[in-house]
């Protein structure tokens, strides 16, 4: 096959919505749009530990204890799965943990956000993986095989995240007065960065033409973000919370809501390092990494050791 | 690719994942990770595949003992079954009245 006949068959293959898979012929910037995506989404999924783990030793009770854990645990998980998508793409894990520590890489901006209090818990886990979840439902039928199996697992798994986090919220906003000011406080700090999560306007994306056209991405930014913020404000008023957007109407004509301009020279700023706490992230990611790496030693020592061990047996039996 | 300092220098290995979700059933390809060596490769595989009661048995498998077909050879190696439609038991015609087969 010649160059032009490669591409003729991988853009067939897109018209007709089937996959593509790690053996198949792919364009470089096809193969390069996944390694970014995809790693990237991966690092979101490690550094998005990190606000949460802050919560698990102060959790309010045993259950709630347990449910963070669960939740941490599964994100872990969720790196794990996409890391293993990304490196049949023909790139390492130590590469991409290279990028992420050495701030090559990119993670989602919304975790260079401080958990002030426990209301935070809930506001994250409603708002921010409500936000993820819906930009990750329509991933699950990207074109490339194994990312899309990742999502499917990825999606299964997390919408119990969405709902632990509403759940906080209820409780809270049918508490005391503090604690409904608390959800309220929560509510107002992470609204605005969650619908930043859903990336810079379609004007302004450069990747979003190419991504649609390949069928990684299926919706664009500004249209996961309507429909996020659509669902959301319904789902404040059952908490009895206000949107914290004096411009949020419902348009009856468009049939959604409007609402406020997003402050993207905030977004700008914080996914160039300068968010709250950029730094703190990076930098205990980067020590998780480092103080483990005598275990990552030793167990290879042990395995190395044992598998010597039994050829010598081997041999003298 | 490999130009950084720590690239592969203590890279584990890459395991395949084979779970049976229940008894009876085949085992079936969950994903992949990384392990020193198979028993913390099922380890691992426990945590990351099965933390929702997912399978019963796991097998690991080092991804470079896995030999694939290439999709290059799709055509010759798949298409010449296209043309045996008489392996499935729809081609024959038989009349209303035969039953039981």
């Amino acid at each position: 096959m010649t160059q032009f006949s490669f591409q003729q068959h991988f853009d067939d293959k897109i018209d007709r919505d089937e996959t593509i898979e790690p053996k198949d012929w792919m364009p470089d910037d096809y193969r390069k749009t996944l390694i970014r995506q995809i790693s990237q989404h991966a690092h979101s999924e490690i550094v998005g530990m990190l606000p949460e783990g802050n919560w698990i030793s102060r959790a309010p009770t045993l259950r709630r204890k347990a449910v963070l854990l669960a939740k941490v645990q599964d994100e872990a998980g969720h790196g794990l799965y996409l890391y293993s998508a990304a490196e049949t793409l023909g790139i390492s894990r130590d590469e991409m943990y290279d990028q992420l520590h050495s701030g090559k890489a990119k993670y989602s901006s919304i975790f260079n956000y401080p958990t002030l209090t426990w209301a935070d818990m809930g506001a994250v886990g409603w708002l921010v993986d409500g936000a993820a979840i819906m930009n990750q439902v329509p991933l699950c039928r990207t074109s490339y095989g194994p990312y899309a199996r990742a999502m499917v697992r990825v999606c299964k798994e997390e919408s119990f995240h969405q709902r632990q986090g509403f759940e906080i919220m209820l409780n809270l906003s049918k508490g005391s007065e503090i604690q409904r000011k608390m959800a309220q406080d929560a509510f107002n700090r992470w609204w605005w960065p969650s619908l930043m999560m859903f990336g810079p306007p379609d004007a302004e994306s450069p990747n979003t033409e190419n991504s649609v056209r390949w069928r990684i991405k299926r919706l664009t930014n500004d249209e996961l973000r309507q429909k996020f913020v659509d669902v959301t404000v319904e789902q404040a008023k059952i908490l009895g919370l206000t949107i914290p957007d004096k411009d949020l109407k419902w348009n009856e004509e468009r049939g959604h809501f409007d609402f406020g301009a997003i402050d993207w020279a905030e977004f700008k700023n914080v996914v160039k390092g300068n968010g709250p706490c950029n730094k703190q992230r990076l930098e205990t990611r980067k020590k998780a990494w480092e103080e483990g790496q005598w275990v990552r030693d030793a167990a290879t020592a042990h395995a190395s050791k044992r598998k010597s061990r039994k050829e010598n047996e081997a041999k003298a039996a | 690719m490999s130009d950084n300092k720590t690239t592969n220098k203590s890279e584990w290995p890459l395991w395949e994942v084979f779970i049976r979700s229940k008894a009876g059933l085949d085992h079936k390809h969950a994903g992949s990770l990384h392990a020193a060596d198979f028993e913390m490769a099922i380890e691992n595989a426990r945590d990351v595949y099965t933390r929702r009661m997912e399978g019963v048995s796991i097998w690991v498998v080092e991804s470079n003992n896995i030999h694939a077909s290439d999709p290059g050879q799709s055509e010759s190696m798949y298409d010449p079954a296209s043309d045996k439609i008489y392996r499935h038991p729809t081609f024959y015609n038989l009349p209303d009245e035969v039953k039981y087969m």
